[in-house]
């Protein structure tokens, strides 16, 4: 199935590329929130190395591991079905981002273990019988980390909804266009992106 | 775009994945924020080169991902001018007696 063209596009590659532009612009406003976060949280290393460095430790960095190799490989399997989708084929795009959904559910059961198992520690900001925070800034990096993964994993959410979607919109006569599920690709590129940056700063800051 | 390209990524992500944890086990201190975060800036570029096909597009569309990242880097930028140049300033100075109470 090829584009239709809508007004007021003179032509199908204007309109493809006015789609693909509105898009990016839109990550580009998210690029600027998580941004900010990420810079937060580089001024609070700057000021408070050593909380942040021991802090940073107490993380679980084999769940936050596994979890970038799982945001990488789904973000593989929606290339490959934006690619099927491009290509007219509806099969194997379906499964590809039904797989890719599938990945983003795993990414967020095991950042939810890693949660309950924050909670435990007492490592959850106002939250929880105990609080086992060294110093204030030990305190701070806490604050940082569930905004940053929290705000985080409500993309993901909201990325394996529109995965999910459509995947199940493939499966029909009305399935999504090529430029509609190359954007949501790009949505999930994006939130990928930005663990890619995540993970190094609250992990690996040892 | 060929199949083998993009797994060829998947495969360049995953190493580069394991060399960013592998290095934060060195022991090269303030380095190893650098490697890491060297590394991030790769992955996010094969991310977008490759998988996001920014090297299809056109250059409208090219344009807007490089000004998010040019206005990503002036507010690192003013952020770290503003956080690394702070000082004792010269018009301001509080005796932090004068503000105590005193008592006679």
């Amino acid at each position: 199935m090829t584009l239709a063209r809508h007004e007021p596009f003179p032509d199908i590659a204007r309109q493809r590329e006015a789609d693909r532009f509105g898009m990016v612009v839109f990550l580009a406003s998210e690029a600027m929130l998580f941004g900010a976060v990420v810079m937060g949280l580089f001024a609070l290393r700057t000021f408070e190395p050593a909380a942040f460095a021991a802090t940073s430790q107490r993380l679980n960095l084999v769940a936050g591991s596994v979890n970038t190799a799982v945001l990488l490989t789904s973000s593989l399997l929606v290339a490959i079905g934006a690619e099927a989708r491009a290509s007219d084929r509806a099969a194997l795009a379906k499964w590809m981002l039904a797989a890719a959904a599938a990945l983003g559910l795993v990414f967020l059961v095991i950042k939810g273990s890693e949660y309950v198992q924050e909670y435990g520690e007492g490592l959850m900001p106002g939250v929880g019988p105990r609080q086992d925070f060294a110093t204030p800034g030990a305190r701070m990096f806490m604050d940082g980390y569930f905004i940053a993964t929290g705000l985080h994993a409500l993309h993901v959410t909201i990325g394996v909804v529109m995965l999910a979607g459509c995947a199940w919109r493939l499966r029909g006569d009305d399935p999504p266009s090529i430029v509609g599920v190359g954007n949501i690709g790009l949505y999930w590129h994006l939130v990928d992106i930005v663990w890619v940056f995540l993970f190094p700063i609250l992990y690996l800051s040892r | 775009m060929p199949l083998g390209r993009l797994l060829f990524t998947w495969v360049a992500l995953l190493v580069l994945l394991s060399l960013t944890i592998a290095s934060s086990f060195l022991p090269i201190g303030e380095w190893r924020q650098v490697i890491n975060f060297a590394i991030a800036i790769a992955k996010a570029a094969l991310i977008l080169w490759i998988f996001m096909k920014m090297r299809d597009e056109a250059a409208l569309v090219q344009l807007a991902v490089i000004v998010a990242a040019v206005l990503l880097l002036v507010l690192g930028g003013l952020l770290a001018a503003d956080y690394g140049l702070r000082g004792p300033s010269p018009y301001v100075s509080i005796d932090a007696n004068t503000a105590a109470p005193h008592f006679p």
